[in-house]
């Protein structure tokens, strides 16, 4: 069967042949390799995209279910080229390791940002339980955020 | 494969006639797809269908997520719903399919046994409502039949006014509960302790709430008599997450803890 749904802007329709995850079709099938599949259990959040506006594990949305949807990925959030404010951000603080979780925490963040412009440290840590990172200690990626809160993105 | 969208619950319920696997917010449902455990053929989706993410006073529909739980539920429920799993799960995840996964530590099956919630199921034939002692039957058994769909969780009426939930893990966040408990109190003093991760489905320790419940202001050897009683009357297994005599001792400190909240 097809999917067709609407990908950062434009409409999409991509082959599903078994009951996939949206992750998988993303990356296989249409080919944006932004969103990382570290766990496929919804434990690592290196596959956190936003469906319908609300910020969920691409790996745990069953491929045929996002018929209609909206789905925004890491792709999405910066205009050809650029970096996002929190991508600079985290650019900046130097929180970026090996890499593999930062799609999903630019996601993440990005939705945190949209919610609460203003967040403490606890509610910054809180949006990013999610969000599993072996390299930074995390202490960057909070600090980065951080520097982000109150400020227009 | 072939996935129905219903428009309406009777949609749903045809498709659930003809053989589909219910998916909510698939937190569950695709962690056994991913893994190879399981590969449905005929799909029937229903994190879009209106009727049953209601929730309409004490009747709360069975698309209704954590996230949302969490914003507007009862006390004690909106405390165990900020618990699940991480933003991401609780957004996606639905209190339906907690139910009907059925896992011994579902975070949301204290609450609903401490105040003696009901499951609202229905098929084609038609729609029964039963309480939660009728529900959960054995680990990840429900009574639930193939052809039906968990529409609703009624609460009571009255609510007790003091509730109060917590939860032992190894982590703050995405951690499955080793002990979980729900702990309410009425202003006669009636007094319910439901634990998750202590038996085979949630439990209540009967003998702690009546003794308990008898106290109306309880003397710190009437709580210490309350929290022997609740390791007494709970059943835990030793698993690769916790062990028996641990799990015992938590669910009593729990338990006392959380009635002292419930006192002040
Ligand atoms: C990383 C992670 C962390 C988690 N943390 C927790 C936690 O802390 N506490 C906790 O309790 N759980 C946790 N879970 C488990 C899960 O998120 C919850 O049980 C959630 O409530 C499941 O709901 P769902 O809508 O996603 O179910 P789904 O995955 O969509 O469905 C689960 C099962 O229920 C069936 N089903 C769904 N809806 C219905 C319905 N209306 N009628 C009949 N059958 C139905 C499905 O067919 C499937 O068998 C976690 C899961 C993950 C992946
Ligand atoms: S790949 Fe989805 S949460 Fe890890
Ligand atoms: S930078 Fe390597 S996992 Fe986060």
């Amino acid at each position: 069967m097809m999917v067709s749904f609407t990908l950062n802007g434009s409409a999409v329709t991509a082959r599903v042949r078994h009951p996939l995850s949206l992750l998988d079709i993303l990356r296989d099938e249409i080919g944006l390799r932004g969103s990382k599949g570290a766990c496929h259990q919804g434990e690592c959040g290196s596959c956190s995209v936003m469906l319908d506006g609300e910020l969920v594990c691409s790996c745990l949305v069953m491929a045929a279910d996002a018929e209609g949807s909206e789905v925004v990925t890491v792709e999405g959030l910066s205009p050809a080229g650029d970096l996002s404010p929190v991508q600079e951000a985290m650019h900046r603080a130097g929180a970026v390791q090996c890499g593999f979780c930062t799609p999903g925490i630019v996601v993440a963040a990005a939705e945190l940002f949209e919610e609460n412009p203003r967040p403490t440290v606890a509610e910054i840590r809180d949006a990013l339980a999610g969000n599993i990172c072996r390299c930074t200690g995390y202490n960057a990626i909070v600090r980065a955020l951080e520097s982000l809160a109150g400020r227009s993105r | 494969m072939e996935i129905h969208h219903p428009r309406t619950l009777d949609d749903a319920l045809q498709a659930r006639a003809a053989g589909a696997t219910p998916l909510a917010g698939g937190t569950d449902l695709m962690v056994e797809v991913n893994f190879g455990h399981s590969r449905p053929e005929l799909v029937v989706a229903l994190r879009r269908l209106q009727e049953l993410a209601e929730w309409d006073g004490h009747r709360i529909g069975s698309a209704v997520t954590w996230r949302r739980i969490e914003r507007e539920g009862p006390k004690a429920l909106a405390e165990a719903a900020r618990t699940v799993g991480s933003p991401q799960i609780r957004n996606a995840g639905t209190i339906g399919g907690n139910l009907a996964t059925a896992s011994p530590a579902g975070d949301g099956h204290p609450f609903l046994a401490a105040v003696d919630a009901s499951i609202e199921m229905a098929s084609v034939g038609g729609s029964r409502t039963v309480p939660w002692e009728d529900f959960f039957t054995g680990v990840k058994e429900t009574s639930l039949r193939d052809d039906e769909l968990i529409t609703a969780v009624h609460l009571p009426e009255r609510l007790p006014p003091r509730q109060a939930f917590a939860k032992i893990g190894v982590r703050n966040a995405m951690v499955i509960a080793t002990v979980c408990c729900v702990v309410t109190r009425d202003e006669d003093g009636t007094t319910r302790a439901a634990f998750g991760s202590v038996g085979p489905t949630v439990l209540r320790a009967r003998a702690a709430e009546e003794m308990i419940s008898a106290e109306p202001r309880p003397s710190p050897a009437a709580l210490e008599r309350f929290q022997r009683l609740v390791e007494e009357g709970v059943s835990p297994i030793t698993d690769h997450r916790s062990t028996e005599r641990y799990r015992r001792h938590a669910a009593g400190v729990l338990a006392r803890r959380l009635l002292e909240r419930c006192l002040r």
